[in-house]
């Protein structure tokens, strides 16, 4: 099915043009996030924050001093991000009421080309979670729960007697910036990917999630999770609008020592015609027994196109893999244990009214401020980091750690330029589904294609390439070699455009349908005929 | 129908099996002892709160216990994927602060520049003074 996107004016042309206005499309995303509002995407709307800055952007265009492509358009931010001025809560207790004085660089970059913060988004608590449902503000609701694809495809099983009782999940972390995006109620969006936490709402909710390199985007500002995995994510609803965030993110941050120093210049994404020259590679351990039967056909028919169309598919091998999910859950509680030590209510965030004593106190405070998923999670790092295990769990797992990211590199340096997995073992789950595992469980489960991605510091990209039987966006992970991410979204463009996926359609849950198929007009960033 | 299935045949589905997750997971070796507890409790600042919590954590061990089957052999352990490069140190100068007012805005208890902290040096009590696991 052809998607709607190919024949309309980017936005950011729109603005140039002066065919819209930055404060006029501030507006219209603010109702319709107000729209919205049931999904739970957004935790804070910095409405006035956003007004200002379009009417700001609004004096640059008319003296003709535009920032940017970015200028004037609306974004969103996971509220796992500091922002100066706007509360930033990570969806814990811990951080509610919490107002940063500092902006994370990327946020800081985003601000400086002219963007608009509409507001923070909601994810899983401290990022920990693969459904963003286990937040202190609520899940997050998919919107294609309430898309005509979805809504059609069910009318034809019976209702339980709530109608909205079997919305579905997001996927996590950054499932509120995926909605967003989705929903249509910004253009771009940050998440922060750990273990696939921005690819994995990406292909559940039908756009696409980048993760950058390890060390090509500053992590100052974004409230740690594992220091030697975390990156900021970029969600968008094209390749070509993830290729024009990154160009202004990418680069050394002196606040950020693991940024490398090599120099980093915003680029245009060039259109690839050819792939006949390409080396993708499918990792066989991939081909899991869980894996549903569409997004095994999916990914088959993706790698016959990249065929067909000349370029070489190969299989691969990637030995290690049935161990990364474990060396990953050993690693990630590890450095959890040391990132969360810091939340003591002394200094900042949630404070308990104990004061017998420092630990007392420290030790209430974490009890009022983590959710148990927290809490599990700082317990067995704590436990894979004592003296006696050490060794045996924690150093263990960096050995693993090491296999892994070898498999990689062996992989790439036998001329392979991509490899192509699927991004998620199904689509999008019922929320009533989802919550009968717990949070491990389903991280576990839900992680697997995209973990170990992290654990090389990699770069990735979930593409949405078709439509379940159910009418669900299914994605699909391309991986790139390190620091080679422009190569790699140069691949991705072609291959969103080879599938041309279809533009969700929200008219029926809108009172009034022309907000959202105007602002399906102006449904991405860049130029397009 | 399923021309990658047929590709990769059947030994690498055999092989992904026994790395998965599955429901059978055996419940732990019964590691997580009440001295255990009382440890990782002092050390974290964190109780586990129920015998759920003592639960899942068993269950984590299990699944971390996996780990073993990996030969590791020769293997240095890997901290950092840019281990390979030399990080970037600023010079030792000041370049920005003077903000405490901003800093101090965010915490309970203040008193002038202070933050104010309860008295240190005082333990937990120990497992057995305390209350026995009440579910939060």
């Amino acid at each position: 099915m052809k998607g709607g996107r190919g024949r309309h004016c980017g936005v950011s042309a729109a603005l140039k043009q002066g065919q819209i206005t930055p404060t006029e499309l501030c507006q219209k995303c603010l109702s319709l996030i107000k729209k919205t509002k049931f999904l739970n995407a957004y935790i804070t709307v910095s409405e006035e924050v956003a007004l200002k800055q379009a009417e700001e952007s609004e004096k640059r265009y008319k003296k003709g001093r535009s920032l940017g492509d970015l200028d004037g358009i609306p974004i969103a931010v996971k509220d796992n991000f500091s922002t100066s001025g706007i509360e930033t809560t990570c969806a814990s207790n811990m951080l509610k009421g919490y107002v940063p004085p500092y902006n994370a660089t990327v946020v800081q970059k985003l601000l400086d080309q002219g963007a608009v913060l509409m507001g923070k988004t909601n994810l899983d608590e401290f990022a920990m979670g693969s459904g963003s449902t286990d937040g202190a503000f609520g899940p997050v609701k998919n919107p294609w729960s309430y898309s005509k694809q979805y809504r059609e495809k069910r009318k034809q099983k019976p209702h339980g007697e709530n109608e909205d009782s079997d919305w579905l999940i997001t996927g996590g972390s950054s499932g509120g910036s995926a909605a967003a995006v989705a929903a249509f109620t910004c253009f771009a969006a940050l998440g922060s990917d750990t273990g696939g936490s921005t690819r994995n709402p990406a292909a559940h909710c039908g756009v696409v999630g980048f993760k950058p390199s390890y060390g090509l985007v500053s992590r100052h500002g974004l409230i740690p999770l594992v220091n030697s995995m975390d990156v900021p994510g970029i969600l968008t609803r094209c390749v070509d609008d993830a290729a024009i965030v990154l160009g202004m993110l990418a680069g050394h941050d002196p606040k950020d020592s693991t940024t490398i120093q090599d120099p980093v210049k915003p680029f245009t994404l060039p259109t690839l015609t050819d792939v006949s020259e390409l080396c993708i590679g499918i990792p066989k351990e991939y081909l899991a027994p869980e894996l549903s039967c569409e997004v095994r056909s999916f990914w088959s028919k993706a790698a016959n196109l990249f065929e067909s169309e000349g370029a070489k598919v190969i299989e691969v091998s990637l030995p290690h893999t049935s161990y990364s999910i474990v060396c990953y859950h050993v690693l990630c509680t590890s450095e959890v244990a040391s990132n969360m030590a810091r939340f003591d209510g002394l200094e900042y965030g949630h404070r308990c009214d104990i004061n017998v004593s420092t630990e007392a106190m420290y030790a209430a405070t974490r009890r009022e401020g983590f959710n148990d998923v927290v809490r599990g999670r700082i317990l067995a790092g704590n436990f894979f980091l004592l003296k006696e295990n050490y060794e045996n769990y924690f150093i263990k797992a960096q050995k693993v750690r090491r296999l892994i990211a070898n498999d990689f590199v062996k992989v790439f340096n036998s001329g392979v330029d991509v490899l192509l997995t699927p991004t998620t073992l199904q689509e999008a789950a019922p929320y009533l589904e989802f919550i009968k595992e717990d949070n491990r469980t389903r991280s576990a489960q839900d992680d697997i294609f995209t973990q170990a991605v992290n654990m090389a510091g990699l770069p990735a990209v979930s593409v949405p390439v078709a439509l379940s039987n159910q009418g669900l966006p299914i994605g699909l992970q391309f991986i790139g070699r390190a620091f080679c991410d422009q190569q790699l979204l140069k691949i991705a463009k072609w291959f969103e455009k080879q599938v041309q996926f279809p533009v969700i359609q929200l008219q029926e849950l809108m009172n009034d349908g022309s907000s959202v198929s105007e602002i399906e007009k102006l449904a991405s960033v860049s130029l397009k005929h | 129908m399923w021309p990658l299935a047929t590709r990769l045949g059947l030994r690498s589905w055999l092989g992904w099996r026994r790395g998965f997750t599955s429901k059978a997971d055996p419940q732990g070796s019964g590691r997580v002892t009440a001295e255990v507890i009382e440890h990782l409790e002092r050390l974290a600042l964190v109780d586990f709160g129920s015998q759920e919590a003592v639960a899942r954590l068993e269950k984590a061990i299990a699944f971390a216990d996996r780990l073993r089957a990996v030969d590791t052999d020769g293997v240095e352990p890997m901290e950092s994927v840019l281990e390979d490069r030399c990080l970037y140190l600023r010079s030792d100068s000041v370049v920005e602060g003077n903000c405490a007012e901003e800093l101090l805005q965010n915490a309970h208890q203040v008193v002038e520049e202070y933050f104010v902290a309860p008295p240190g040096n005082i333990s937990l009590p120990k497992q057995d003074e305390q209350e026995p696991f009440s579910d939060n």
